[in-house]
């Protein structure tokens, strides 16, 4: 999968399962290595009780970043320049997430060609939950 | 928010890497047939910067000794939150160096535009931005730019109407 990115193309699509079945322990996980101790995503006795969700859900960030597995395994490490998305879903236990982006555009600056992405993973129901752009460095 | 020293260290990049699921040998791992050699140095995901909240002293989200939390224990909630709490509506970065294992960066936030949308079943919507950049210690260069815009609902609301 890595190392064609100089014959990448406007209209180049690929995607992935990023997440399977997610558990509430890679929720623990991602809390655990972000620093992110929010209760709404470990704690269910609070987030039920308290705050009045149906669950814990998933830090955006996690599905951010398990979605940026996709970009960095086509494009390889350190070769973004940008990354942005807006959460339009919660993730919950036991969802699956597909992350899927597509070149929308090819752009030449100086001596370096850049690709630009719209990304998207949806969950097992089709439903968006993470939702953006990204630009990826292309070589000369 | 302010970070002064944010040391950028290899297990916190496999751990953080583990998290999101992805087994890039070049976060560290070799879980898979792909080994690096052993000397290599790992590179950051994308998105660890925000890991960076270990090395706030002021981080709200994490519990301190001695000092209530306001998620559970005996009772369902150990402190009342002041105002509800903020959900993450978007997250932009900016990439203008590598980030890598052995590096140290600080970190400066400062506020953002804010402003106020009407949803049907979110109530008011506050939504709010922070701009963080996160610079190498040393030389004081600009290795990412992180945009935060989050949200405060009037009561608990699934997320789709909040675009």
């Amino acid at each position: 999968m890595r190392g064609e990115r100089e014959h990448v193309q406007v209209g180049d699509s690929r995607s992935m399962v990023v997440v399977e079945s997610l558990t509430r322990t890679q929720i623990v996980m991602y809390a655990g290595a972000s620093g992110d101790y929010n209760p709404l995503h470990t704690d269910e006795v609070y987030a039920v009780q308290v705050a009045g969700y149906p669950s814990v859900f998933a830090h955006g960030m996690l599905s951010m970043g398990a979605t940026a597995r996709l970009l960095t395994d086509w494009f390889g490490d350190e070769e973004l320049v940008s990354y942005g998305v807006r959460f339009v879903n919660q993730v919950w236990p036991g969802d699956t997430l597909t992350a899927s982006a597509t070149v929308a555009a090819i752009r030449v600056e100086g001596d370096a060609r850049y690709a630009d992405l719209t990304v998207n993973t949806v969950n097992q129901d089709g439903k968006p939950v993470v939702s953006g752009t990204a630009t990826a460095r292309l070589g000369s | 928010m302010t970070i002064e020293r944010f040391p950028v260290e290899a297990t916190h990049i496999l751990m953080f890497s583990r998290a999101v699921g992805d087994p890039n040998p070049a976060y560290g791992g070799a879980t898979g047939a792909v080994e690096r050699p052993a000397d290599a140095v790992a590179v950051a995901p994308p998105t660890f910067v925000v890991a960076g909240a270990q090395f706030d002293p002021d981080n709200p989200l994490r519990p301190r000794l001695g000092e209530p939390w306001f998620g559970s224990g005996r009772e369902p909630s150990g402190a009342a939150r002041e105002g509800g709490g903020m959900l993450h509506a978007e997250q932009h970065f900016e990439y203008h160096a590598p980030l890598r294992a052995g590096m140290e960066l600080t970190a400066a936030r400062r506020d953002g535009q804010s402003w106020e949308k009407q949803s049907k079943r979110g109530g008011l919507l506050r939504f709010s931005e922070a701009i963080t950049e996160y610079r190498d210690a040393q030389s004081g260069a600009l290795i990412v730019t992180a945009r935060m815009v989050g949200v405060k609902t009037e009561r608990p609301v699934a997320q789709e109407e909040r675009a």
